[in-house]
């Protein structure tokens, strides 16, 4: 059997599992992706994964699949699930373990040839400033009491205790504290675990990136944003809740694995356990993630603090002189309540992106005012190699995807994978070619997240833009990069 | 028909897998568990200098499986513990008793390779039709 014989065409970027595919399924799935995309994931078996998350309870009016979609444990990474929060679930597995992992940018003023002689320097300063790898453990040293501050109020609490400063609070997807965070759900286990890594980068696909502009799709949108011209330094940072975030979807998969039977629930896969938003389990897995939410967007506020700490150390200029602002930051693991039109009807959804990234557009109340005119900027951070992009939102997303978008290039190959067919010395050497400088706590590690891993971002961006659920605004490519 | 292997992994695109064997399911388990941990660090550079007492319940013998590991995640993560052998004492369909044996991490002799997220549900198998053979997926 071919993908062929399954799918319907509904345009060039967008396809449709119906119904039939799989008894069960309460709407169809649809996918976004060129046709040339559809036989990998086919092969992966990713239909699979988008039928059986419309087999949740309360889903409409379809199980999204964004391009860079590849076979999750569960849902599909690049997944997209709303579900009406009157009669239907919330399920931890559509968030993931990484509970809102994410991708903050941040502005400079320095062209990429200032920066070019300094950038292994750089790159170092960075490595040794911001604890990264596995088993790190933070420079923040909180209790007991600071951790609950950290979980309900996240960004802003590291902004009172000198990391950063407002206006990064402002240009942060929820304000960097999400609301409904109760303490009280999250484990004494999660907490042991979040304790000592407030403050990591972690391991695995992580990392901070010095990149330089390469790319201007859109002067107007760029502007607002304050990148003017090519050449331009920015840094990334991509990383999430940690050992905290991970533990609290443990807790509640099982605990929600056995509220399944309770709500008499019947799904393909124990992965997606969920229960009905309105029920004690739903609510305390709510506002737990919450938490992990607000943890993750604290980490990344630290960490951004370091990062300006350590351009202002190796550059020798001022944080003003540098024009350090952070740009945005998106989360692209984490479900929120938001209000959509479905089939003319206003709703109440729990939005679940999983592997996708808020991409709400111009003039909607939920984003900054700087960007109301242009609409919510997107972070894409691609791989090591190929570099990034910053998108915006669009009418379109919010018409046909939750207004969701992509949230990266997407794994092709497994880390075993990609670890058997280069080593990360060859890795190293390969970026080095071109110009790129890379530390890691890891070689392994190197190895597993070299660009043949995954697939191209151009491409992936491309589609978005093309199926315009995201519009590109600027293409990054990497000059340092530091690797957990 | 003799067990030839203790355990081999699985490759997954994202994530990564582990089938483990025994002639029973302790052995399934405590192999599932060894395999589990050499995807973290080279198992052989572990030494028994210290142990944990685990006991975890679930409704059946597959969610037992899953929790089991999480636990041992759990104590990877909030203790630094890596380990390197296992006893499972005590294992019915609902509860598991076991002690698992190692030593911190020490980063002059251990060389930390993937961390693990959490094992998950998603294919999680335990069958005892030939032997005992246990699969789980992790996300890493």
């Amino acid at each position: 059997m071919s993908w062929k014989k399954i799918l319907n065409k509904i345009d060039d970027y967008c396809w449709e599992v119906p119904v039939s595919y799989k008894e069960g399924m309460r709407v169809p799935g649809r996918i976004f992706a060129s046709e040339d995309m559809l036989e990998h994931i086919w092969q992966e078996k990713v239909f699979q994964q988008v039928a059986n998350v419309a087999f949740l309870p309360g889903i409409v009016p379809y199980s999204l699949a964004m391009p860079d979609v590849h076979w999750g444990y569960g849902f599909p990474i690049g997944g997209v699930a709303a579900t009406r929060i009157r009669d239907g679930v919330v399920s931890p597995g559509g968030v993931g373990f990484d509970i809102n992992c994410g991708v903050r940018l941040l502005r400079t003023n320095l062209t990429a040839e200032e920066v070019q002689p300094r950038i292994e320097e750089l790159t170092n300063a960075l490595y040794n400033n911001v604890p990264s790898g596995l088993g790190s453990k933070g420079r923040l040293r909180v209790n007991e009491k600071e951790l609950d501050d950290v979980m309900v109020r996240g960004s802003i609490w590291a902004v009172e205790n000198g990391y950063g400063d407002a206006e990064d609070v402002e240009a942060t997807e929820e304000s960097g504290s999400i609301k409904g965070a109760d303490p009280r759900k999250v484990s004494a286990k999660a907490r042991q675990r979040g304790i000592p890594q407030l403050g990591t980068l972690g391991s695995g696909n992580h990392f901070l990136e010095v990149e330089r502009v390469a790319e201007i799709f859109d002067r107007e949108a760029a502007r607002a944003m304050g990148i003017e011209e090519v050449g331009q330094v920015l840094v990334l940072i991509h990383c999430g809740s940690r050992g905290l975030g991970h533990q609290v979807c443990t807790d509640y998969v099982a605990l929600l694995g056995r509220a399944v039977q309770q709500y008499g629930i019947s799904l393909p896969d124990r992965q997606l356990a969920c229960a009905p938003i309105q029920s004690p389990e739903g609510q305390s897995y709510l506002a737990a993630m919450a938490c992990a939410a607000n943890y993750a967007w604290t980490n990344r506020q630290c960490i951004l603090h370091w990062v300006r700490e350590s351009l202002v150390n190796v550059l020798g200029k001022s944080r003003r002189e540098m024009g350090l602002e952070q740009i945005y930051d998106v989360a692209h693991n984490i479900a929120k309540i938001e209000t959509h039109t479905v089939d003319g009807k206003s709703l109440t959804l729990c939005v679940h992106r999983k592997g996708a990234t808020r991409a709400f557009p111009a003039g909607h109340p939920d984003i900054p005012k700087a960007y109301r005119e242009v609409g919510q900027p997107v972070l894409i951070p691609g791989d090591m190699g190929r570099g990034s992009y910053i998108a915006v939102g669009t009418e379109a997303a919010m018409q046909t995807t939750f207004g969701s978008t992509c949230h990266g290039a997407g794994r092709m190959q497994s880390r075993a994978a990609a670890k058997r067919s280069q080593r990360g010395a060859d890795v190293v050497r390969a970026l080095a070619d071109r110009g790129i400088t890379v530390r890691a706590g890891s070689m392994g590690g190197l190895a597993e997240e070299a660009s043949e891993a995954y697939k191209d971002v151009d491409e992936v961006v491309d589609i978005t833009h093309q199926a315009g659920i995201s519009r590109k605004i600027v293409r990054a490519v990497p000059m340092g990069v530091v690797k957990g | 028909m003799p067990v030839v292997k203790d355990f081999e992994l699985i490759e997954h695109t994202a994530d990564v897998g582990i089938m483990a064997y025994g002639d029973d399911l302790k052995e399934a388990f405590a192999n599932a568990a060894r395999g589990m941990f050499s995807l973290i660090v080279e198992v052989g550079s572990v030494r028994e200098t210290a142990h944990r007492d685990i006991e975890v319940t679930a409704p059946d013998e597959e969610s037992l499986l899953v929790t089991w590991l999480n636990e041992l995640i759990y104590l990877f993560d909030a203790e630094n513990m890596l380990f390197s052998r296992f006893v499972i004492i005590e294992l019915d369909t609902a509860r598991l008793k076991a002690r698992a044996y190692g030593e911190p991490v020490d980063n002059t002799r251990h060389r930390l390779k993937t961390g693990i997220k959490a094992a998950t549900y998603h294919m999680v198998e335990v069958d005892r039709s030939k032997g005992c053979r246990v699969r789980v997926l992790f996300d890493i």
